[in-house]
């Protein structure tokens, strides 16, 4: 298990309006693709970083450090909440995945 | 059906235009999130996985063509054009924006709906047998009683901040079609000795994470005594709930720690100070309620076409045979519209779904509406001399599939597509057993079998009650499926027992194709249902089917 390894993080939230899921991207900005998210290596860093997002709640609710992993695209999700979060349900084409390229739903994990 | 009153309307008018006021202060940074997010769950609306989700409540499950037709609208205008029907006979709309939210509690209003208690600590959406007033088992009809117990608790002072939420449902019928046993009061409607109707009153059930069979605190209350009685168990719940522990806070822990021979002697004491206060406004409330539930004017008429269409269109006599349950009326039937096409999301309708239904409930049945537990839609009033022109209707609409009881009419929960608390998704489960077994084309000679999926060990989707549950969970990131035998949630109630370790999702479609083909091998007939079958020969066949390596390495 990676209990005591720190593993990569991205800090994530809803947005105040929509409650679409946003990221915390290097240039302190909240991006709805997590591609562009900033990957947080350090343990410290990660934890201060939240502490910045905790610090707008005029635009984002209920921000939590999200383990990542880094891919030639940017930041990926590694746990299968987090990639549901990234693209909408599965039952249907809603939610991110409306406003991209409608994507096969037997591809839709190998995308992710 | 009952209808608002001035002091309704008024009420909750007021509440829209309050939480109109509340969500513009939140926009504006008036107020924080925590401040906001106990004002925004009194009000029906969370925050999920994608965004936010307004949950209507459908008090005992009953609605008109009008209030169906606003679902449809609301669905449209303010959503993506669907809405999904809930086990507790509640809509959701999976994504409204914030601000949109007063706008759709004024048009909800403008139908005589709303949201309140649909969430928090509170006394949640009363539901009741979703034939109520039709059902030929019937007593009497459970719904004024269940609107009665919702004005009672709407905005009651004492109890907006109890230790945890609080469910009541009621049934009119010995046979229990409400799941009263895994309520926090479950009321069954009984005749005594005497004839006089009365209620036995069953406390402390419930599904999630302890799961319980209720237990019968009064095996015979009064039907005048209901409201007083009610108020004294919640009263004694809300002094000694516990407030520690979250997951120690449901009544069905009170009274297991408490036992129940304390918790009744408390319940009584209380009830003895209460009754009195209670100076009959209340039976006068309900003489004036019971009024708006008179029954219809059924006709008497031939059935027509009906027994000919059934002779020459198998489609039809199929959904006859599957869809259909007795009424009390001569000639008339009670329709149940299956929300559960094969490979469909269980529970969810279309607009153009609801406006077909909206048509259907005006023109061919009394105007009346109903939603189960089971998340499909009732026609409580349907005489069957109409029935074949209702079925074309239905099949126009992908509304017409004849499966009501057999293993595609399953339960699921939002899940992981949707839900900020799952650990698994359960729509696709639903959807995979649905399809796989109508590829087999064995659904029918398999016959009653009820599969219920939870995403969480909250059990929204009654996995512990399902023939065979389904709970999906979190191991290490990937989901993995636990599957549970021998639920009922009927009037011989029981709680599934685990079969074993879980499987992966590629693996649980299987792993039921192997339970059903061990049951089609073991039961004596055809007449013999899953359940049955179970109940005769116990878990051991089933686990042997499930896992068969564990046989073969017993066996080396």
């Amino acid at each position: 298990m990676t209990r005591h390894r720190h593993s990569s993080k991205v800090v994530t939230a809803s947005s105040l309006l929509e409650g679409d899921t946003v990221w915390l991207t290097a240039d302190d900005r909240w991006t709805r693709n997590m591609s562009e998210a900033e990957l947080l290596e350090d343990e410290a860093v990660a934890e201060d970083r939240l502490l910045f997002a905790i610090s707008q709640p005029d635009i984002v609710v209920g921000a939590y450090l999200a383990d990542a992993a880094s891919s030639k695209n940017g930041p990926i999700p590694v746990h299968v909440r987090e990639t549901l979060r990234t693209k909408g349900p599965t039952n249907y084409v809603h939610g991110k995945q409306q406003q991209e390229q409608p994507v096969a739903l037997a591809r839709y994990f190998e995308e992710a | 059906m009952y209808q608002y009153s001035d002091f309704d309307d008024a009420f909750v008018r007021e509440r829209v235009a309050q939480f109109r006021a509340q969500v513009d202060r939140r926009i504006d940074g008036g107020l924080t999130e925590d401040e906001f997010k106990p004002l925004r769950l009194m009000n029906g609306l969370y925050l999920q996985l994608h965004a936010y989700m307004l949950r209507v409540a459908i008090p005992y499950g009953t609605l008109n063509s009008g209030q169906m037709r606003q679902f449809a609208m609301i669905a449209e205008r303010w959503d993506k054009g669907y809405g999904h029907f809930t086990t507790r006979q509640n809509i959701q709309f999976n994504w409204p924006r914030l601000a949109d939210t007063p706008d759709i509690l004024d048009a909800l209003a403008d139908v005589e709906m709303h949201a309140i208690q649909t969430s928090g600590n509170t006394i949640r959406n009363v539901t009741a047998d979703h034939f109520a007033g039709a059902a030929a088992d019937e007593i009497a009809d459970p719904r004024p009683v269940a609107e009665l117990i919702r004005q009672w608790s709407t905005d009651h002072p004492e109890f907006q901040f109890l230790p945890r939420k609080f469910k009541i449902a009621v049934t009119g019928s010995p046979n229990d079609r409400a799941v009263t046993r895994a309520h926090d009061i479950g009321l069954r409607m009984i005749r005594n000795d005497a004839g006089e109707a009365g209620f036995e009153v069953i406390v402390g059930g419930g599904l999630g994470r302890t799961p319980m069979i209720g237990k019968v605190i009064r095996e015979f209350l009064p039907r005048t005594d209901l409201l007083p009685y009610l108020e004294a168990i919640v009263s004694v719940y809300n002094a000694l709930g516990r407030r520690d522990n979250k997951y120690k806070a449901r009544i069905k822990i009170t009274v297991a720690e408490n036992g129940l021979d304390e918790f009744q002697a408390r319940v009584d004491t209380r009830f003895r100070q209460l009754r009195s206060h209670f100076g009959g406004a209340d039976q006068a409330m309900l003489a004036r309620i019971e009024r708006s539930f008179a029954p219809p004017a059924f006709r008497s008429a031939p059935l027509g076409r009906f027994e000919t269409v059934r002779e020459t269109d198998p489609a039809f006599r199929s959904w006859t045979d599957t869809n259909l349950a007795e009424h009390k009326a001569a000639g008339y039937a009670i329709v149940t519209v299956s929300l559960k096409a094969h490979g469909a999301t269980p529970g969810d309708a279309t607009s153009s779904q609801m406006r077909a239904l909206a048509d259907l409930a005006e023109r061919y049945g009394h105007d009346e509406l109903r939603i189960s537990h089971e998340q499909n839609v009732i026609l409580p009033h349907v005489h069957k001399s109409d029935l074949p022109e209702i079925h074309a209707i239905l099949s126009e609409h992908g509304l017409a599939t004849a499966n009501v009881g057999l293993i595609s009419d399953i339960i699921a929960c939002p899940g992981m597509d949707y839900c900020a608390l799952a650990t698994a998704r359960s729509i696709p489960i639903a959807q995979e057993i649905a399809q796989r077994f109508d590829e087999l084309k064995l659904e029918h000679g398999i016959g009653e079998l009820k599969i219920k999926i939870s995403g969480c060990i909250n059990a929204c989707g009654h996995h512990h009650v399902g023939h065979i549950g389904i709970l999906g969970l979190d191991r290490a990131g990937v989901e993995n499926y636990q599957i549970t035998l021998g639920g009922d949630g009927t009037e011989t109630a029981a709680i599934g027992e685990r079969a074993g370790p879980g499987f992966p999702a590629e693996e649980i479609v299987p792993a039921i194709e192997r339970l059903v083909h061990a049951y089609l091998d073991l039961r004596s007939s055809r007449k013999e249902n899953f359940l049955q079958t179970y109940r005769r020969l116990g878990i051991g066949p089933f686990k042997a089917a499930l896992y068969p390596e564990r046989v073969d390495a017993n066996a080396a």
